[in-house]
C-alpha cells in the first residue's frame, strides 16, 4: 500500500473546489463552473491512469480498458470496484456504484454548504439542490473521461443520481467502435 | 463518566477512514493549475486557497476533537504541540516539529519536511509568488479560530521555492472568550 491521507482531506478539497467555482467565482454561470471543475478531473483522470497502467501491456479493446477502469482503478480511488456494468453493445456503457463515495459524504443543506453563497442567494430551490449535488459530479464524470482518453479512448461521460446514493455513469463512445491505436493527444 | 483519554496522532491516522495519497495530491494540484489559468492573479489563487482552507478549517476541527479526545489546551505551547503532532498526522499522515518560539510564547514555527501535497510537484518561474500549500495555513487559522483563538499563519520557508523544509509561522492575535449559546434556564 503506499502513501495515505485522511478521507477528510480529499473531500474536503473537492467541497471547496466545487463551491468555490460555483459561488464564488461562476455563481452566474453554471455551466462555465462545471466545464472548468470537469476539466479538474480530467486531468487528475489523464495523469492518475498513467500510474496505474504503466507495468501493464495495452489493453486490447474498449471492454477490457472499461474493466480495468471498473476493478482496478476504482479500486485505487475508492477501495471497491464498480458494482455493475452494463453496455447496449453499440458504444454505450453504464457502470454503477450503488454507494458512491463522494456522495454519501456531501451535504446539500444549504445552512451548511453554503454560506458564502447564502449573501447572493439566501433561499436554495429544490432545483438549486439538485444543481449542487450534481456539480460535484462534473468531477468524477472528468476523472473517467481523462482516464480513458489517455488510453486512446475518446468518450462523452454523464452521471445519473435519480438513486442516491447510487451512481450511474454513462460512456458514450459515439461511432467509435472500433478500438483505435493509441492517439496522439489533441 | 471520566473523559476519553486523548489518543495519538498515530492511533488516530490508524483508526479513520484513509485515501490514496495520489488521488488527494494530484486534485489539489490540478485544481491550482485551474485556479491560476482562471484567476491569473498569484495573489488572487493565494487568497482563494487560504479561503478554502479556512473553510475546511472550521468543519475539521469537530473531526479532530471528536477523533483525537484531544481536550482544552492548557497554554498556546500545548496547543501548538497538539496541532503539529496529533493534528498533522491525523489528517496528512506526517507529523509537524514546532520550533523558534517567540519570548512571549505567542507566536511559533510548525516545520514540515515531508508533504504529500507536494509530491510531484515542480514550480514553473512564473509561479515565483504563489505560496502552493497555503489551503494548509487556511485549515490551521479556520480550525483555531473555532476554538476560540484568533491567528495569524504565515509562510517563512517553502521547499518549492528552494528552502530546506516547510515553515508556518503560526502567531497568536487574540483569544476570543468563549460565548455560550445557550441560556441557563434553556
Amino acid at each position: 500500500m503506499g502513501r495515505e491521507v485522511a478521507e477528510s482531506c480529499i473531500d474536503g478539497v473537492i467541497i471547496e473546489m466545487v463551491s468555490a467555482y460555483c459561488n464564488r467565482f461562476y455563481g452566474s454561470k453554471p455551466e462555465l463552473a462545471a466545464r472548468r471543475i470537469e476539466a479538474i478531473g480530467y486531468q487528475v483522470g489523464h495523469q492518475l491512469i498513467e500510474r496505474y497502467t504503466m507495468e501493464r501491456p495495452r489493453f486490447s479493446d474498449h471492454l477490457e480498458a472499461i474493466k480495468f477502469i471498473c476493478k482496478d482503478f476504482w479500486s485505487e480511488l475508492f477501495k471497491k470496484h464498480i458494482d455493475n456494468l452494463k453496455t447496449n453493445h453499440r458504444g454505450t456503457f453504464v457502470l454503477q456504484d450503488n454507494k458512491f463515495r463522494w456522495l454519501t459524504r456531501v451535504s446539500i443543506d444549504p445552512s451548511s454548504e453554503n454560506l458564502e453563497a447564502s449573501q447572493d442567494s439566501p433561499v436554495l430551490t429544490p432545483e438549486h439542490k439538485v444543481e449542487v449535488t450534481s456539480m460535484h459530479l462534473y468531477f468524477p464524470c472528468g476523472i473517467i473521461r481523462g482516464a480513458l482518453s489517455n488510453l486512446g479512448i475518446p468518450c462523452a461521460v454523464s452521471a445519473d443520481i435519480s438513486n442516491l446514493p447510487a451512481c450511474k455513469l454513462h460512456l458514450d463512445f459515439g461511432d467509435n467502435k472500433n478500438f483505435p491505436p493509441r492517439m496522439l493527444p489533441e | 463518566m471520566a473523559p476519553l483519554a486523548p489518543k495519538t496522532g498515530d492511533a488516530v491516522f490508524a483508526s479513520i477512514d484513509r485515501v490514496n495519497a495520489e488521488l488527494f495530491t494530484l486534485t489539489y494540484g490540478a485544481m491550482v493549475r485551474q485556479l491560476l489559468t482562471d484567476l491569473e492573479e498569484v495573489d488572487e489563487v493565494n487568497k482563494q486557497l487560504d479561503q478554502m482552507g479556512y473553510n475546511i478549517g472550521i468543519r475539521l476541527i469537530d473531526e479532530f476533537l471528536a477523533k483525537s479526545n484531544v481536550s482544552r489546551c492548557v497554554d498556546f505551547k500545548e496547543t501548538a504541540d497538539v496541532i503539529a503532532k496529533v493534528g498533522f498526522k491525523m489528517f496528512l499522515g506526517v507529523a509537524a516539529a514546532v520550533t523558534n518560539w517567540d519570548a512571549e510564547g505567542t507566536s511559533f514555527s510548525l516545520v514540515l519536511e515531508d508533504n504529500p501535497l507536494v509530491d510531484f510537484v515542480e514550480l514553473p518561474d512564473t509561479c515565483q509568488g504563489l505560496h502552493y500549500c497555503n489551503i494548509l495555513s487556511g485549515v490551521i487559522r479556520g480550525a483555531l479560530e473555532m476554538v476560540s483563538m484568533k491567528t495569524e499563519v504565515t509562510w517563512v520557508r517553502d521547499m518549492l521555492h528552494g528552502d530546506d523544509a516547510y515553515e508556518l509561522r503560526v502567531k497568536l492575535l487574540k483569544q476570543v472568550p468563549e460565548e455560550y449559546p445557550y441560556k441557563d434556564d434553556e
